[in-house]
């Protein structure tokens, strides 16, 4: 085929990206029909229901199971005991041991005992008949309190090698990035601005609990229906949790009712699969919403320390911070992407961060929408917005002056391509919402983000039916209309109508390794598996075509969904289209297919800028978003409609972190609301419209340019609604969320 | 404990079932009844993922029993389309791309319906303080409020 | 757990009566099947009162209001003349939960819940709201003020229910409001509530007024000093300072997950200044 796989298909016309067509999965979704984690049964399925601690930190001493093994109805009861292969990696041990607590529970909430019953009403009695001697054992929930040398420590020798001798064993790591001389470049500032701000935890709140439904035969094979954001994650860490061979185990992951990074690791799937083997039965668990906010992933805590330097012309001479982020009982807080991301939209010549990653008595972070950089972003923006405001500057022309673009060294190492951040600089200045006018008690502000996005590994099959129709069969959860936008590009690069091309998501047995939907990254690397494998299906199509017409491969071309003869020697055989191709498939070689497996590179960072008005109670403290809009570089927008979304959910999130979403441990360590009724997130009253404003800066990493979207919009929101609340309530606000006792507290102290 | 036997109406069809005192409205259409359209998000009435309609009123399946169903006629959201149509606010929420995960889908439009039958015309505010009680974490809500003002303007003109 | 939906009054007390284990009466069960999911409570019996006709029904009696315990908040906003009469009650109501709840929620289970932050139970008090509790030995009519005794409890007996609440007639030139504040628009439990009923002579000056406060305190309390504030202005600054400091001083709160103990000190005080200010417009308003 005279294609060249390499050509810059940024420059195409397209026909279907960028197009808005129905979601594939759109009927089965306002039908009722969609099959999530929790609505899935099998066979003599039973209920298994897990026993959590009260205790933030306690020692287990003994657990009698004896009486609820008894009850009738009850099939099996597991242990930390039960799980006795040894688990060689480290951080799979720690998740082993998050799902069911060793020797010590180390949070309110932690898993230590689970039962499979024939009801559900058996089986939450069957707990009660559990008996758990614990000890308690001192607790600490705060960051900063946990680094104290006294504090009480939850492990002995976790640190690595990076943490220096002397400190907490609850500090477990340290990170450093940046380049030039701090000292020096705040020398040259007309001001520096040092403060500490602060986040509290909060919670991914995707709708839906997590729920897996497992069966696990006698003869070692074994079958797992969950939501999940990987399932081929999942199969892979289960599989060495519970010492199985990965290709005995089959996970189909379901529709996924919301994840934001909370469902990239397992809670309770290896405790079902467990459970399933001893009762010889299927098994299916659903967590409670109060089990979901004790005891499955919230992010990080952060308290960050930042030094700013700025000229009174607005230019940035130097930057400091120093981050420190809680990650729940366990190693693994995103301290290091918050140190990575926290002053990478700006060209510094004097940038440096640290971040110490410290355990707590707290559940176990996990990943949440471009973990641990909306913490980072908060502090940094807060203290440019300070800065400019101070010297009567524009804040967004100051971000200008300061703007990371093509060439800039990254503060975290490495130099960018085409970037996209100046671009919504300008698009926010020129936007009617930045001079629109402010009435009283109302404030604006503006913040910039930043994330990575990421690329790995990521197989596609795309299969040509007999009658000419295309399926696409990839590996990752949809989580947001990603099928949509993979049938897209299926069309786009073979020429067909997208309602030609259905993309399902394959269970783990049918494709190789997939990478979790996460780091933005299903749009950019699958996508690009799936142009891949649609090329190669093409170049198939046109050794077909070729072979009937008797010509060279080579003197053949693939357009507008036909095969043709090109070139002087071709001849002027009429085009075969792909259904003419197909329906011949079996008397030139069999069926046709393209496939593509590939550890995806090229991601290509994306930056917004986010503007909101907020108004201040100047009474009560109370905050209200008044006009919200984002700008932010999408690379290729496949599927518009789907950007947009991504852009106003995560804004929308940010806003409840910002504003009303804290995880609130009382001095018990029990965390005192599990619940949606006093964990906050955002309802439909709470918000305004919220305007996206797509910008398209191609990735030079993707064949149609595509930047992952995902992630960056939670980046900017908590320092954009500080920013704003801040000017309205004349005071500065450092410490998250702005909640109305802390806004009034701020206003009486003006 | 004995099962109770209840008799009621199911999006217009004739159901009966049996169940335990303690069973939510929510654990017998889902576990009894095959209908598992209603969510559970939450089971204490904050998250609406289980809105179904009873006697013409909004409810959250989660904060009802099962025996309360006896002689009641219960909406849900399998009950919405009309054979192979459409009802305009499921249209209109594919249209709008008002889902990402469409978790809290059947919730939103179970209530969306319900007060589009009250108030035909009803501005953004109205939409946003009926429909508070129906949690949605991907979309900042902008598309759903877009859906019902817009599948609202269609049933208005069609009537 | 034992499920009943008796038909009439009679059967439901007998019920009562006869039920040696844990009894509890559903009414919208919009607390109760919480804390039954929750494992909080786990009753022997439970009473569904929503089929006995006479406690479903909203009835005029002597120019007040009678509204059965089984009455919903929808129904109550759908009910023109019950608004009109008593607006700050109405919406009291309306603003437990959301548009689900509302349909399920009851004024008579609000107050036999004994949350210190019940919506409606500031607004009823000032209202001077009458229960009706009835058990064995009859009927008997309670202020609702005296029905709650503390977070979670209640002065009601083992087997006694209420049947419904009464609202008196409105007065000429009197109204009432009730105002809350919670961090979100909507789905929060109070942080600190406030219900004002006032009465205005043809001048526009208040010759009566009754305010209470609810969230800051282990009950729902009249704060007299608050009324007397008023009584003898027309709503001058200087009056609502002093209804404002009334209220604030009468708060006993608690810091817990939802605000702060001098949060909701100060917020009762502006929420009794801007109640009041409701009421006596709406008071205007009747004449």
């Amino acid at each position: 085929m005279a294609l060249d796989s390499k050509q810059d298909d940024r420059t195409h016309q397209f026909k279907v990206v960028g197009t808005r067509p129905p979601r594939p999965d759109g009927i089965d979704k306002v039908t009722g029909r969609a099959r999530f984690g929790a609505d899935m049964t099998a066979p003599g399925m039973l209920t298994g229901r897990i026993l959590r601690s009260p205790h933030p930190h306690a020692r287990i001493t003994s657990i009698d199971s004896s009486e609820a093994e008894a009850l009738p109805g009850v099939h099996a009861v597991v242990t930390r005991a039960d799980f006795a292969h040894a688990v060689a990696d480290a951080a799979t041990a720690d998740v082993l041991d998050n799902c069911m607590a060793g020797d010590k529970a180390l949070y309110d909430g932690h898993a230590v005992a689970a039962v499979a019953a024939s009801s559900p009403a058996i089986a939450r009695k069957a707990l009660k008949l559990i008996k758990v001697d614990y000890e308690p054992l001192p607790h600490v929930t705060d960051v900063d309190a946990a680094m104290q040398p006294d504090a009480p420590a939850l492990h002995e020798g976790r640190a690595n090698e990076t943490v220096p001798a002397g400190l907490s064993p609850n500090v477990v790591a340290r990170c450093a990035f940046g380049h030039g001389d701090i000292e020096a470049g705040l020398a040259q500032a007309d001001r520096i601005v040092e403060r500490t701000y602060r986040t509290e935890a909060t919670h991914q709140g995707y709708i839906e609990p997590h729920a897996c439904l497992a069966s696990v035969g006698p003869d070692g094979q074994a079958d797992l229906w969950c939501c999940t954001q990987g399932h081929y994650m999942v199969r892979n860490t289960c599989a060495e949790i519970l010492g199985m061979d990965q290709g005995q185990l089959r996970v189909t992951a379901s529709e996924i009712g919301g994840g934001f990074g909370g469902k990239t690791t397992v809670f309770l799937e290896p405790v079902a699969l467990m459970l399933s083997k001893k009762a010889g039965r299927p098994v299916k668990m659903v967590m409670s919403r109060s089990e979901v906010l004790r005891a499955s992933g919230p992010t990080a805590s952060s308290s960050v320390d930042v030094r700013i330097g700025m000229t009174k012309e607005g230019r940035i001479t130097a930057g400091f911070a120093e981050l420190r982020y809680q990650g729940g009982a366990y190693p693994g807080s995103p301290v290091d992407m918050g140190a990575m991301a926290a002053f990478a939209p700006y060209d510094l010549e004097n940038v440096k961060t640290v971040g110490w990653d410290v355990v707590t008595n707290r559940p176990k972070a996990a990943a949440y929408r471009a973990p641990g950089a909306p913490m980072a972003a908060f502090a940094v923006e807060s203290a440019i917005d300070e800065l400019a405001k101070g010297f009567g500057l524009d804040p967004l022309e100051v971000r200008l002056k300061n703007a990371a673009r093509e060439g800039t060294r990254a503060s975290y190492g490495p130099t960018y391509p085409a970037i996209g951040l100046e671009a919504t600089l300008r698009t926010a200045r020129d936007h009617p919402h930045w001079s629109a006018p402010l009435g009283p008690n109302q404030g604006r502000g503006v913040a910039c983000g930043f994330w990575f996005n990421f690329g790995g590994d990521t197989c596609v099959t795309l299969n040509i039916t007999p009658d000419g129709t295309v399926t696409v069969t990839e590996g990752n959860p949809d989580i947001g209309g990603s099928r949509a936008s993979m049938s897209m590009m299926a069309a786009e690069e073979l020429g067909i109508p997208y309602d030609k091309v259905r993309t399902v998501i394959a269970d783990t047995g049918t494709l190789g390794q997939n990478e979790v939907t996460d780091g933005s990254r299903v749009t950019f690397a699958v996508g690009l598996a799936t142009i891949e494998a649609a090329r190669a299906a093409k170049r198939e199509m046109c050794r077909r075509a070729a072979q009937i017409w008797g010509i060279e491969e080579e003197a053949v071309v693939w357009e507008d969904g036909a095969a043709r003869p090109a070139g002087p020697n071709a001849g002027t055989h009429p085009p075969m289209s792909l259904a003419e191709i197909a329906a011949i498939a079996s008397n030139t070689g069999g069926p046709i297919a393209g496939h593509h497996e590939v550890n995806a590179e090229g991601a290509g960072v994306s930056f917004a800028t986010h503007m909101v008005d907020t108004e201040v109670d100047p009474e009560t403290g109370a905050v209200k978003i008044l006009r919200y809009t984002v700008f932010q570089d999408a690379g290729k927008a496949v599927h518009p409609d789907y950007v947009e979304g991504q852009f106003q959910g995560g804004a929308a999130q940010g806003i409840g972190w910002a504003l009303n979403e804290e995880y609130i441990y009382g001095a018990d360590g029990v965390l005192q609301n599990p619940g949606f009724l006093d964990y906050r997130i955002p309802v439909a009253s709470d918000l305004p419209m919220i305007e996206p404003v797509i910008l398209e800066i191609p990735n030079p990493g993707h064949p149609y340019g595509v930047r992952g979207v995902g992630e960056t919009s939670i980046v900017p929101p908590l320092a954009a609604i500080a920013n704003a609340v801040s000017e309205a309530a004349g005071v500065r606000l450092t410490h998250l969320p702005l909640s109305p006792p802390k806004v009034l507290d701020a206003l009486k102290s003006k | 404990m004995s099962s109770i036997h209840v008799t009621t109406t199911l999006n217009g069809d004739p159901a009966e079932f049996l169940c335990e005192a303690e069973e939510t409205l929510l654990d017998v259409l889902r576990d009894r009844l095959g209908h598992t359209g209603a969510k559970e998000g939450c089971g204490t009435g904050d998250c609406g993922a289980c809105s179904v309609v009873v006697d013409g009123r909004l409810v959250c399946a989660c904060l009802m029993l099962g025996a309360e169903a006896a002689g009641r006629s219960i909406e849900t959201v399998e009950g919405m389309a009309e054979g192979d149509k459409l009802h305009p606010l499921q249209r209109k929420f594919l249209d709008h791309a008002a889902l990402q995960c469409g978790i809290c889908t059947p919730g939103l439009l179970v209530a969306a319906k319900s007060l589009l039958e009250r108030e035909p015309d009803p501005d953004e505010e109205q939409v946003r303080y009926w429909l508070a009680g129906n949690l949605c974490r991907c979309t900042g809500y902008d598309k759903i409020i877009r859906a019902v003002l817009d599948a609202a303007a269609e049933m208005r003109e069609a009537s | 757990m034992n499920y009943q939906a008796p038909t009439t009054l009679k059967d439901a007390v007998t019920l009562m009566q006869g039920d040696t284990g844990n009894c509890r009466i559903l009414a919208g069960g919009t607390d109760l099947l919480v804390r039954l999911r929750s494992e909080m409570e786990e009753p022997d019996t439970v009473i569904d009162i929503k089929r006995i006709a006479e406690l479903d029904e909203i009835a005029e009696e002597g120019g007040g209001w009678r509204i059965g315990a089984a009455v919903s908040g929808v129904r109550m906003a759908e009910h023109a003349a019950l608004v009109a009469a008593w607006p700050g009650v109405v919406e009291a109501m309306n603003l437990i939960g959301s548009t689900q709840i509302q349909s399920r929620a009851t004024m008579a289970g609000n107050l036999c819940n004994a949350s210190p932050a019940a919506d409606s139970v500031p607004a009823m008090v000032a209202a001077e709201a009458v229960a009706r509790v009835v058990g064995p030995d009859g009927a008997r009519d309670v202020p609702v003020a005296e029905i709650p005794t503390g977070p979670g409890r209640t002065s009601l007996a083992r087997d006694e229910l209420i049947a419904s609440i009464f609202l008196p007639a409105p007065q000429t030139r009197a109204a009432d409001a009730y105002l809350r504040f919670i961090p979100r628009t909507e789905m929060d439990i109070a942080v600190a509530g406030c219900g004002v009923w006032l009465a205005l002579d043809a001048a526009g000056t208040c010759t009566a007024a009754r305010v209470a406060v609810g969230a800051v305190g282990p009950t729902v309390r009249l704060v007299e000093d608050a009324g007397a504030a008023l009584v003898g202005s027309k709503l001058e600054p200087d009056a609502l300072d002093a209804l404002a400091e009334a209220c604030s001083a009468a708060a006993t709160p608690i810091d817990d997950k939802r605000g702060t103990a001098a949060y909701r000190v100060h917020v009762a005080g502006v929420l009794a200044r801007r109640a009041a200010v409701i009421a006596a417009k709406r008071a205007g308003d009747t004449t």
